[in-house]
């Protein structure tokens, strides 16, 4: 590889940055790693993977229960990532932040909540037709049991959302709509502030899957004006099983309780149970607390970085893999849409991606193969399955030049 | 190529890969099944005219990476003409070549099937090489409709 320069003229020092991701720093089939598979799971790096060992060797306790030093510093650790929660997506208020398992259960809560108190029969939810299978199928389940319909935006040959067709949907039957803020199948960074903007005219909550965006650009719950927001910490350089949903308060408290247990009531007798105030109410049993940590510490070390930063060396990184492969040939983009977010999803002529897969991963190169949970989309471009490439804040041009090479190889293989 | 990729992506892969034989659908079948991959969204109908105990003609069709489709089109050639016992025991020592594990002494020999012993070195792409063999026993098991991978 070719010397790169200590800063990019991004400004993100990215070898600095490699060297925070133990992970990245191994060689695969005898070649050096080359993840690109950051939209499935990103790395962890090492400020992240310290605090979670420090708090289960120093302050490992439960929560909210104990009057011990121990359970009074878990808990002062795990309201306090909470708060890094709140303010990293610039909501007003701590207690609009829920610690779930992650976007799929932030969904399936809002689905099983909100859903089953809002709709009803002839009533409708949409959905954009480049959902994950987690922002269709919830919403799925609850309109057949509550007698609903699921109406779908759809998608234009770019890979954009056709905002004309939103609006023919929208209509007093509409009780939410729930959008994807980045596809993982194409890329798509989708317009929400005027998502947002058409619902709110016809009185429409919006709920967006963050899961794509959160370790790739600013996200601020107020300014983009959206109720509901569900991420995972995983795929922003945090430990799996935990993520978050945002909730605008006032329609959280009108939400009944999801799973019921402990921490999740104010009192208990077999005759009723009174619930606990927000979040509380939506966090019944034990969470993960360590991971919850391990969240608020995957925050720290993104924004001490800085979001636009990251953002603007992706950017740099993606323009210059798109050019890297748009000289491959028999190479087609799937998605090409106005705005794109560090994910290259594409076909090769007469080559299944599943073996596109395979002979990268003997380069040392790690990509996703396959309909990337999005059948739907798959359907849309008329293809089984794709081959994706997927950055994050670690990912370098040569990364992308060895993605350029190893595809040739696949050429060559198939020849 | 490096060597091992060759183990895996031989020659007579490649070629069934690309021009898959029997590749179509039969007019009459005795019984059809969709074997399904839902990982990877590989999918193959499978056609099948049975004579007796006999299989007097297979033939398939679907989309798949370069490994299941070879798989499915060197089936068709291995066991067309074959009685079901055949086949049956044809597929068990397939399976076992795939997992690299001792094949038993009887049935049939493996002939070209031997091109996929590279595979066992490749876990993930297993179901790719087994999908039209399950979906083969599911018809011969007198199964309809669709058989799953997972």
């Amino acid at each position: 590889m070719t010397p790169v320069a200590a800063a990019t003229p991004t400004g993100l020092d990215v070898e600095a940055v490699r060297r925070d991701f133990p992970a990245l720093h191994q060689q695969v089939h005898g070649r050096p790693l080359v993840y690109l598979d950051n939209a499935a799971t990103t790395q962890r790096p090492r400020q992240v993977i310290g605090e979670i060992v420090r708090f289960y060797e120093q302050d490992n306790a439960n929560i909210h229960r104990g009057v011990h030093l121990l359970s009074e510093r878990a808990t002062k650790l795990y309201e306090g990532a909470r708060e890094k929660v709140r303010a990293a997506l610039n909501a007003t208020l701590a207690r609009e932040i829920i610690f779930v398992r992650g976007t799929t259960e932030a969904i399936n809560l809002v689905a099983q909540t909100f859903g089953r108190a809002n709709l009803g029969p002839g009533d409708e939810i949409l959905v954009s037709a480049m959902e994950h299978h987690s922002d269709i199928v919830p919403w799925q389940m609850i309109c057949q049991e509550r007698g609903a319909a699921l109406r779908v935006i759809p998608v234009d040959d770019r890979g954009d959302l056709i905002l004309e067709e939103l609006e023919r949907l929208l209509s007093p039957r509409v009780k939410l709509a729930a959008v994807v803020h980045v596809s993982n199948a194409l890329g798509t960074v989708n317009p929400i502030r005027q998502i947002t903007a058409l619902a709110r005219a016809h009185g429409v909550p919006v709920l967006v899957d963050g899961a794509q965006a959160m370790a790739h650009m600013a996200v601020d719950v107020r300014e983009l004006d959206v109720d509901f927001y569900a991420f995972s910490a995983h795929k922003m350089c945090g430990p799996t099983g935990v993520g978050v949903l945002y909730g605008k308060s006032h329609l959280l408290e009108t939400m009944p309780p999801w799973q019921g247990g402990g921490d999740m009531i104010r009192s208990v007798t077999f005759e009723k149970t009174t619930y606990n105030t927000l979040p509380h109410r939506f966090e019944a049993g034990t969470p993960d607390i360590a991971g919850v940590i391990g969240l608020g510490a995957a925050i720290d070390y993104l924004h001490g970085i800085g979001l636009s930063r990251i953002a603007a060396h992706e950017d740099a990184v993606l323009a210059h893999g798109l050019a890297a492969l748009s000289e491959i040939p028999g190479l087609r983009l799937i998605g090409t849409p106005r705005r794109r977010a560090g994910v290259i999803s594409f076909v090769l002529d007469g080559i299944h991606p599943h073996d596109i897969g395979t002979i990268l991963d003997r380069e040392g190169i790690a990509i996703r193969t396959g309909h990337h949970c999005a059948q739907p989309v798959m359907q849309r471009f008329g293809i089984p399955a794709t081959a994706r490439a997927s950055l994050a804040l670690y990912s370098t041009r040569e990364e992308l030049d060895a993605l350029a090479r190893g595809l040739r190889r696949v050429l060559e293989v198939f020849a | 190529m490096s060597s091992d990729l060759r183990d895996l992506y031989q020659e007579v892969i490649l070629d069934h890969g690309k021009r898959p034989r029997n590749f179509r659908r039969l007019d009459q079948p005795s019984c059809s099944v969709d074997g399904y991959n839902p990982l990877c969204g590989d999918h193959f109908m499978l056609d099948l005219q049975l004579d007796g105990g006999r299989i007097a003609d297979i033939a398939f069709e679907g989309a798949g990476c370069a490994i299941s489709t070879a798989s499915a089109s060197l089936m068709t050639e291995a066991i067309k003409g074959r009685t079901v016992e055949e086949a049956r025991q044809l597929f068990k020592k397939f399976h076992r070549l795939i997992l690299c594990e001792a094949a038993p002494e009887d049935g049939p020999p493996l002939g070209k099937l031997e091109v996929f012993s590279g595979v066992h070195e490749y876990p993930t792409r297993v179901k790719c090489a087994t999908l039209a063999w399950h979906t083969l026993c599911a018809a011969l098991d007198g199964q309809h409709g669709t058989v799953s991978t997972e």
